[in-house]
């Protein structure tokens, strides 16, 4: 089952704190998607997600300029 | 939540009441817990009122003096802005600039270090002297502590004074 969650419209640190609870609720081996800005987000969700041993499957820019979609594993 | 047992561990003093440094505090705090650290918010003092079950203003304990004290420091709702306060006034408009900004408000980011599964201690000394009870303060306060068992939990952490 794949999840959503667009974070483009939270600052710090509420971007990490949406991310980390969303993967808390999912099962493991779900996938969840993730629509974030360039710049910190970018620079520290999937960092921060590899930390924790998820595992970022994609990180693709999207069609919207400065928007990337994240996949992360559980 | 499924982590591992060497986690980075931060403990955060949270000395002040005033609602800028409170903010910061719980931003450090919801950001290191959401990168996986293991977090410690100790209160003491003025950041005692961060945590009152009333988060307006009440005369809370028994003598005039802390009652008076309790009165006049209020709770969450009532803190005061650190600089250019005006009489409280700032501090409301400091969070309609935030909520403008899509910036977390203090309830916010309070419920997200409870859901994140942060630690809530109180300070047990500066309840006695403000004689607030446990049964003053919200539920998320998990323990009543005092300085030996805050130095214990903090071993090999990071402390940060607020």
């Amino acid at each position: 089952m794949k999840h959503f969650l667009d974070i483009t419209r939270e600052t710090c640190p509420m971007t990490f704190v949406k991310v980390k609870l969303k993967l808390a609720q999912i099962n493991k081996g779900e996938q969840l998607e993730v629509l974030l800005n360039e710049g910190e987000p970018l620079q520290n969700v999937p960092r921060s997600c590899e930390e924790q041993g998820y595992k970022v499957l994609s990180n693709e820019p999207t069609d919207e300029a400065g928007k990337h979609m994240l996949v992360i594993e559980k | 939540m499924d982590l591992p047992a060497d986690k980075k561990k931060i403990s955060i003093v949270c000395f002040s009441g005033d609602f800028d440094k409170i903010v910061a505090a719980f931003t450090i705090a919801t950001g290191a817990a959401a990168t996986n650290r293991e977090v410690t918010m100790f209160f003491t003092f003025w950041g005692l009122n961060a945590l009152k079950k009333n988060k307006g203003r009440a005369a809370t304990g028994n003598s005039i003096m802390a009652k008076a004290f309790n009165f006049l420091m209020g709770g969450l709702d009532n803190l005061p802005l650190s600089r250019l306060n005006f009489f409280g006034i700032s501090p409301k408009l400091m969070g309609g600039m935030m909520k403008k900004h899509n910036v977390a408000s203090l309830p916010e980011l309070v419920e997200a270090a409870h859901a994140l599964g942060i630690r809530i201690v109180a300070c047990e000394m500066a309840m006695h002297i403000l004689e607030v009870g446990k049964s003053d303060m919200i539920e998320e306060v998990q323990d009543v502590a005092g300085v030996a068992t805050f130095l214990n939990e903090s071993e090999n952490a990071h402390i940060i004074f607020i």
